[in-house]
């Protein structure tokens, strides 16, 4: 297969074709042909490389110099903190550092560290550049230990259509970050489409971000239900008239769906479910949130069943393994990849109920329920609490917690539950971050505990 | 029971039936915002109707705090119960949105 800067000079971009963030840009041309790495080319190919950069612009110009050209690339989530940089290095074997902007973390590492500078020198015939290069992404929404998974270009762009030539090219926009799967998988796809493609950083404004995409044209825009909402409670969102919208990420539901369809309602409203792990694997576009019964069991290249209520996948496009000491295994004996997704088949649909591991995805932000039900029985007046997730048409979920008493009479008193209630709201919001203290508290007599002591996350 | 929190706090009411008056709905949406504002120590511009939800000072996460809250406090979910729901733009809108709701569920 070719690299991913044939697959980007073989779509021919136009001439003003271009990546843009609100500080920076980057010609798709001057991508296709030129390099910024110059001499650090022969010194890099076959190498791991880490490429970890301060904006989003530097990782698309580091993924196309060095696609084909190094064994590994491992790309760092701009989130990613220092303290982990030793541990990937040591797991993913990585012996150099490709950056935009050159800091004390990297500098102080055992590694050689290149910079890019911008593409202006012809890429020369060199010869240099014949590897096929295994990808290495984070996981979202670990804590602690950094996990890896390892993909290939092939796999990651396997959900890619053939792109289109002018006039009907789409000129694509963001509030994904691509230095994660759901960003890289909007970058390839401008990237191998040869389209323009506006990038959000956290420093602008919605007003902002959606005027840039209006002034761009952009006809595809992509992002997660939450941030579609936010686009909905704008009084900004009629700036944009884009033919194609995509949600993926969290679960869209119905009122997000009907809000874009009555907001925009000529363009085709489509959401995609995809995993770091199990790669894209499919895409509804009818309207309707969940997808249909016959998704399950269907022949094709992306295979899915459903065992103990959760989602398995197995797929060209999944990741080949985990990457690390002590790696898991990512598949099943069978090949298919768990993504702990819990599905349930109502009226001949299967919808999303969240998280068979009981994380909530509080508008993209992962909330652990013994994290915080760790606070709340730590309050003199709590026996025991259970956390879970509460839908919700503005972040997808919030955090609900349901608390039994030491003392069960305490809640015959409304006085006695009401302050109690703010006691135990304002140790969370002391202890934890806003988005983990619950939104809800409902006191309850009892908390229902499995055979094996643990508490009963699914029997509710 | 959650129904009893909203007694206790002293804006009575009798359920999600008496809650079709609309003044009522308005009190308990305003007195959430400002509750929410409080609690998550953001300055909450003054409750107009013409002001814009995501210029009022609150984030999305101080919105879906209050629509959990209310759901709890007036038993209306507006975005799920509502056939042609909005997302509202501003504070008029969003009370406009429960005063709907509540005269579906009265009705």
């Amino acid at each position: 297969m070719a690299n991913l800067r044939e697959l980007l000079a073989e779509a021919r971009p136009a001439p003003g074709a271009r990546l843009e963030t609100p500080e920076a840009g980057l010609s798709l041309r001057d991508l296709a042909t030129s390099t910024g790495i110059g001499p650090a080319r022969a010194e890099l190919a076959g190498r791991c490389v880490m490429v970890r950069t301060a904006g989003q612009i530097g990782m698309a110009q580091a993924l196309v110099e060095l696609d084909g050209l190094v064994r590994r690339l491992v790309l760092c989530p701009p989130d990613l903190g220092a303290e982990h940089l030793p541990y990937v290095i040591a797991a993913a074997e990585v012996d150099a550092v490709v950056t935009d902007a050159p800091d004390e973390p990297l500098t102080g590492l055992c590694v050689p560290v290149r910079t890019l500078q911008p593409p202006t020198t012809i890429l020369p015939a060199d010869g240099v550049g014949e590897a096929r290069t295994e990808w290495l992404l984070f996981t979202s929404g670990t804590t602690g230990v950094p996990k890896l998974v390892a993909h290939s270009l092939a796999g990651l762009t396997g959900a890619i259509q053939p792109p289109r030539q002018d006039p009907d090219r789409a000129v694509w926009g963001t509030f994904y970050d691509i230095r994660r799967y759901g960003g890289l998988q909007i970058l390839l796809r401008a990237l191998v489409g040869g389209c323009s493609l506006a990038l959000s950083e956290p420093t602008e404004g919605l007003p902002d971000h959606l005027a840039r995409l209006a002034r761009l044209g952009a006809t595809h825009v992509s992002g997660t239900p939450s941030h579609w909402r936010g686009v909905l409670m704008s009084p900004h969102a009629a700036t944009i008239t884009p033919a194609y919208l995509r949600l993926s990420g969290e679960i869209a539901d119905q009122a997000v769906l009907d809000g874009l369809s009555a907001a925009f309602p000529h363009a085709r409203i489509v959401h995609a479910y995809a995993s770091t792990e199990a790669g894209v694997a499919f895409e509804v576009e009818d309207g309707l949130p969940g997808f249909p019964e016959r998704f399950v069991g269907r022949p094709g290249p992306v295979e899915m069943k459903v065992v103990d209520g959760s989602l398995r996948i197995r797929s060209p496009r999944m990741a080949s393994g985990y990457v690390g000491p002590d790696a898991p295994s990512l598949a099943d004996a069978e090949g298919f990849v768990d993504t702990g997704d819990m599905v349930e088949l109502k009226d001949g649909r299967w919808r999303f109920v969240g998280r068979r591991n009981g994380v909530i995805n509080v508008g993209g932000l992962k909330v652990h329920p013994e994290e915080v039900e760790g606070v709340i029985n730590r309050h003199p007046a709590v026996r025991m609490s259970r956390v879970r997730a509460r839908a919700n048409p503005i972040t997808g979920a919030v955090v609900t917690a349901e608390v039994a008493l030491a003392d069960p009479q305490a809640a015959d008193s409304l006085e006695l539950k009401s302050a109690l209630r703010a006691s135990i709201l304002a140790m969370c919001r002391t202890a934890l971050p806003a988005h983990k203290a619950p939104a809800t508290i409902r006191f309850v007599p009892d908390i229902a505990v499995t055979a094996g002591g643990k508490l009963d996350r699914y029997n509710v | 029971m959650e129904r009893e929190f909203v007694r206790a706090q002293g804006h009575a009411t009798g359920g999600a039936g008496a809650m079709s008056d609309s003044d009522e709905i308005r009190s308990v949406v305003a007195r959430c915002f400002e509750a929410t504002a409080a609690d998550q120590h953001r300055a909450l511009q003054p409750l107009a109707d013409r002001l814009a939800l995501l210029g009022s000072g609150l984030d999305s996460l101080c919105f879906a705090i209050i629509v959990a809250q209310l759901e709890d406090e007036l038993g209306l979910d507006p975005f799920s119960e509502l056939e042609d729901a909005f997302f509202p733009v501003t504070f008029g809108e969003f009370v406009q949105l429960y005063e709907t709701a509540a005269r579906g569920s009265a009705g």
